[in-house]
C-alpha cells in the first residue's frame, strides 16, 4: 500500500551517510533560506510576483534566463572543480576523495548542467533580450508562451537540482549511451532523473524555438529586408530553426530510452532486438547541431561587438549571413564524427570526415570578416571586445584541433581521450562562454540601465582566458600520452603533473567568476555613477539602442522605420533619432500570467512523480498541467492597452535625459 | 518626415494577427482528427493481432506512417497548394531536407554497421 503511495521513494533515497553530498545540499539550502530571508526582508515578494515571475516582457524572461544559467553555472563549475581535484588527488594510485559511483555523478551532471541549463539558457536569454529590440518589435510574437518556456526549462533545472538530495544522477556520461543507461545496468533512478529533466526543458526549448522564429518572420520593423537584419538577429533565427529542426530527435530518443525503461521494450537494449548503436546515432544526429544552437548566437554577438566598438560597418555582412546559412545546413551532416570508431566502413567515416572539414570553412570565413572589421577601425578595448579577441584565438585553436580529429584515422587515436575533452572544451569555453560574457557586458546596460565596472571585467577575462589555457592544455598533452576521459582513480606519476597543473587553471578560473560576481556587486552599489542615461553607451549601431536605457515596456513609442543596414547607426548619420513625435498612439499590450509559473510547476511534479514511479501523482499533476493550459486559452483580458498619455510620460522622461547627456 | 506605418504585426497577447493563412473549422479538425486515429489503430490492431508476417507488416507501417505525416500537415499545419507564402514553403522544403538526411543518412550509417560489426559475417582473412 505504501509502495502505491510514493512509489520507489523512501528515505533511503536522500544519502546522509555521504558527507559531501549533504554538504552540499546544506549550502544550496542555506543559500535559498538566505535568499528568501533578504526578500522577505526588503519586501519584495509582492514585486517579485507580480512583476518578474509571472511577467510576459521579453526582457525581463531574458534577465530571468541569464540568473538561472548563472545560478547552474555555479553549479556546473563546482563540478568541474570536483573532478579536476580528484583527478589531481586520485592520479598517484591513491583513491582520492570522491568514490567511483559519485565521481560517476560529477561529470554526468557538469555536461548535462553546461549544456543544457547553463550554456542553453544564457544563449535563450541573450536572445530575449536583444533580439526583439534590435528588429523594433514590441515583443515576442507568444509572450505567454515566451514565460512558459522560461519556466519549463527551470523546471527542468529544479529537478537536477533535486537529485542531488534525494536519490541519485545518472552515471552515464552526459548523452546517457545505452545499453549503461538502460534498466539492466542502471537500476536506479539517475538516468530518470536525467530523462525527466531533459524532456521537460526540452519542450520548453522547442516552444522557445518556434516563438523566436515567428517573432523573426513576422514582427520586423517595416522595411527591415532579410538583407537588414542585424547579424545577430540572423544567427538567432538560424540557431532556432536548428532547434525546431534538431529537438524533436532528443525528444524522440529519449522517448525511446524511457520505453525501454518503463515498459521493458527493446529499442536500444543488447537483447531482443535492440541496438544501442542506433541511440548513438540518433543522439548525435540532435547533438552536433545542439553544438551550433550554441555556437551561433555567440557569432552573432560578436559580429555586434566588433563593429561597435570598431566604430566600422561589419566587413562582410552578406558573407556573414551566407556563411551562418551555410552552418546551420551543414550542421546536420556531420553528426558521424562524434562516433568514427563505432565501427561503419570506411565510406561513411570518410564522408562525415569531409563534411566535418567543409563546415570549418564557413567559420573560418567569419573570422576573417572579424579581423578585417577591426582592421583600420578605431577598436576600443573595452570588456566586451577583450573577450570577443579571446574568442578569436582560442576558438581557431579550438577549430583546428577539432579539423585534426575530422581524419577519422586521427580520430581512432584520439576518441574519448582527454584530447577530446581539451577540444571541446576549447571550442565551448573559447566560443560559448567567451560569447555569453561578450553579450553579457555588452547588452547589460541596455537591460539594466547602468554599466558594468570595466575594471573587474577585465580581471575576470584575463583570469578565465589564462586560467582556460592552464587547464586545457595539460589535457591536450595527456589526450596525447593515452589519458582517456572520466577516469575515477589512476596510477602514474607523469600524468600526475600535468593533472595538478590542470587544476590550477580550474583555479584560475574560479578566480574570474569570483571577479565576475563582484563586478556585478560593485556595479549594483556603484549604479548611480554607471548610469546609462542616454540608452546608447557604446555608440551603437542596431535598433535596440535607440531607446532608452532599460528600455520601456513597450520597447518603441512608435515603430521605426528602417531604411539601411545598422538602422540606428543610419539614424543618427541622417540626424533624424530620437525626434520627438508631435502625438502617440494607444499601445495594446499583452498583460502578465501567473500560468506559466504553475503549469511548469505541475511539469516538475509530473516528472518527479515519473522518476519516483508514483502514478496517481503524476496522472494528477499531467491532468493539473493540462486543465490550467486549457482554462488560461479562455482568458479573455489577457491585454492591455497604454494610453498615449502614458507613453508620452515616459518618452518625455528619456527625452530630457537626453537633452541633458548632449 | 516620414510617417512611419503601424507595426506589420500588432503585438498582442494572441500573437500575430491573421495574415490570410489558413486556420481551419472544426470540421476539418475533426476530419484530421479521425483520419489519424484510423491511421495509428490500423498499424498498432496489425501488429498486436500478427495478423500477417512481419516482412508483410512492416512496409505497411511505414507507409501509414506517411499517410499520417500528410495528414497532420494537411489538416492541422494547413499546408496546401494554394499556400503562397514563401516562408511556409520554406521551412517545409527545410524540412523535408532534413527528414531526408536525417532517415537516409541513420540507414547508411546502420547498414555499414550491420554489415562490418555483425558477428559471423567478416570477411574472411
Amino acid at each position: 500500500m505504501m509502495g502505491d503511495l510514493v512509489g520507489k521513494l523512501s528515505l533511503d533515497a536522500i544519502p546522509l551517510h555521504q558527507p559531501i553530498i549533504m554538504g552540499a545540499v546544506g549550502f544550496m539550502a542555506l543559500g535559498g533560506v538566505g535568499i528568501a530571508a533578504l526578500i522577505t526582508y526588503f519586501g519584495f515578494w509582492r514585486t517579485l510576483w507580480s512583476e518578474w515571475l509571472t511577467s510576459v516582457d521579453h526582457k525581463k524572461i531574458g534577465i530571468m534566463y541569464i540568473a538561472l544559467a548563472m545560478v547552474m553555472l555555479l553549479r556546473g563549475f563546482s563540478d568541474a572543480i570536483m573532478m579536476r581535484a580528484q583527478q589531481a588527488l586520485a592520479s598517484t594510485g591513491g583513491p582520492g576523495y570522491l568514490p567511483p559511483e559519485h565521481f560517476d555523478q560529477v561529470f554526468t551532471a557538469h555536461g548535462v548542467i553546461m549544456i543544457f541549463f547553463m550554456a542553453m539558457p544564457f544563449i535563450v536569454g541573450l536572445m530575449n533580450i536583444a533580439m526583439p529590440l534590435q528588429i523594433g518589435a514590441r515583443d515576442v510574437a507568444f509572450p505567454y508562451l515566451n514565460n512558459l518556456s522560461f519556466w519549463l526549462t527551470t523546471a527542468g533545472a529544479l529537478l537536477v537540482n533535486i537529485s542531488l538530495g534525494v536519490g541519485e544522477f545518472a552515471r552515464t556520461g552526459w548523452l546517457a549511451y545505452p545499453p549503461l543507461s538502460e534498466l539492466a545496468y542502471s537500476p536506479g533512478v539517475g538516468v530518470d532523473y536525467y530523462i525527466w529533466a531533459l524532456q521537460i526543458a526540452g519542450v520548453g526549448t522547442l516552444l522557445s524555438g518556434v516563438n523566436m522564429i515567428t517573432t523573426i518572420l513576422k514582427m520586423r520593423a517595416p522595411g527591415m529586408t532579410p538583407m537588414r537584419m542585424p547579424v545577430f538577429t540572423w544567427t538567432a533565427l538560424c540557431a532556432n530553426m536548428l532547434i525546431v529542426a534538431a529537438f524533436p530527435i532528443l525528444t524522440a530518443t529519449l522517448a525511446m530510452l524511457s520505453l525501454d525503461r518503463y515498459f521493458g521494450m527493446h529499442f536500444f537494449t543488447n537483447t531482443a532486438g535492440g541496438n544501442p548503436m542506433m541511440y548513438v546515432n540518433l543522439i548525435w544526429a540532435w547533438g552536433h547541431p545542439e553544438v551550433y544552437i550554441l555556437i551561433l548566437p555567440c557569432f552573432g554577438v560578436f559580429s555586434e561587438v566588433i563593429a561597435t566598438f570598431s566604430r566600422k560597418q561589419l566587413f562582410g555582412y552578406t558573407s556573414m549571413v551566407y556563411a551562418t546559412i551555410c552552418i546551420t545546413v551543414l550542421s546536420f551532416i556531420v553528426w558521424l564524427h562524434h562516433f568514427f570508431t563505432m565501427g561503419s566502413g570506411a565510406d561513411v567515416n570518410a564522408f562525415f570526415g569531409i563534411t566535418t572539414m567543409i563546415i570549418s570553412i564557413p567559420t573560418g570565413v567569419k573570422i576573417f570578416n572579424w579581423l578585417f572589421t577591426m582592421y583600420r577601425g578605431r577598436v576600443r578595448f573595452t570588456t566586451p571586445v577583450l573577450w570577443t579577441i579571446g574568442f578569436m584565438i582560442t576558438f581557431t585553436i579550438g577549430g583546428m584541433t577539432g579539423v585534426l580529429m575530422a581524419v577519422p584515422p586521427a580520430d581512432f587515436v584520439l576518441h574519448n581521450s582527454l584530447f577530446l575533452i581539451a577540444h571541446f572544451h576549447n571550442a565551448i569555453i573559447g566560443g560559448v562562454v567567451f560569447g555569453c560574457m561578450a553579450g553579457f557586458s555588452y547588452w547589460f546596460p541596455k537591460a539594466f540601465g547602468f554599466t558594468l565596472d570595466e575594471r573587474l571585467g577585465k580581471i575576470s577575462f584575463w583570469c578565465w582566458f589564462i586560467g582556460f589555457y592552464v587547464a586545457f592544455m595539460p589535457l591536450y598533452a595527456l589526450g596525447l600520452m593515452g589519458m582517456t576521459r572520466r577516469l575515477d582513480h589512476l596510477d602514474n606519476p607523469v600524468w600526475h603533473v600535468y593533472l595538478v597543473v590542470a587544476m590550477g587553471g580550474a583555479l584560475i578560473i574560479m578566480c574570474g567568476i569570483a571577479a565576475q560576481l563582484a563586478q556585478i556587486a560593485v556595479s549594483v552599489r556603484d549604479r548611480a555613477a554607471l548610469r546609462d542615461l542616454t540608452g546608447d553607451p557604446w555608440n551603437g549601431r542596431t535598433l535596440e539602442w535607440s531607446v532608452a536605457s532599460p528600455a520601456p515596456a513597450y520597447n518603441f513609442a512608435r515603430t521605426p522605420l528602417v531604411t539601411s543596414r545598422d538602422a540606428y547607426w543610419d539614424m543618427k548619420r541622417r540626424g533624424v533619432a530620437h525626434r520627438p513625435f508631435a502625438a502617440y498612439r494607444p499601445i495594446h499590450m499583452p498583460r502578465n500570467t501567473g500560468t506559466g509559473v504553475i503549469v511548469s510547476a505541475f511539469a516538475a511534479i509530473l516528472g518527479f512523480a515519473l522518476i519516483w514511479h508514483i502514478w496517481w501523482l503524476a496522472i494528477a499533476a499531467f491532468v493539473a498541467a493540462v486543465a490550467v493550459a486549457i482554462a488560461h486559452s479562455f482568458n479573455e483580458h489577457g491585454d492591455y492597452t497604454v494610453s498615449p498619455d502614458a507613453v508620452a510620460r515616459t518618452e518625455d522622461v528619456y527625452l530630457e535625459q537626453l537633452a541633458s547627456q548632449a | 518626415m516620414h510617417e512611419p506605418r503601424g507595426p506589420l504585426i500588432a503585438t498582442t497577447a494572441h500573437g500575430p494577427s491573421d495574415d490570410g493563412a489558413a486556420h481551419g473549422s472544426v470540421q476539418s479538425y475533426l476530419t484530421g482528427f479521425l483520419l489519424s486515429v484510423v491511421l495509428t489503430f490500423v498499424p498498432f490492431a496489425l501488429v498486436m493481432s500478427g495478423a500477417a508476417p512481419a516482412a508483410t507488416i512492416i512496409p505497411i507501417c511505414v507507409a501509414l506512417g506517411v499517410a499520417q505525416i500528410v495528414v497532420h500537415l494537411v489538416y492541422f499545419l494547413h499546408m496546401n497548394g494554394a499556400s503562397t507564402q514563401s516562408w511556409n514553403m520554406a521551412a517545409f522544403v527545410f524540412t523535408l531536407l532534413i527528414v531526408a538526411i536525417l532517415v537516409a543518412g541513420s540507414l547508411w550509417v546502420m547498414a555499414h554497421l550491420d554489415v562490418n560489426m555483425m558477428p559471423g559475417m567478416m570477411p574472411a582473412e
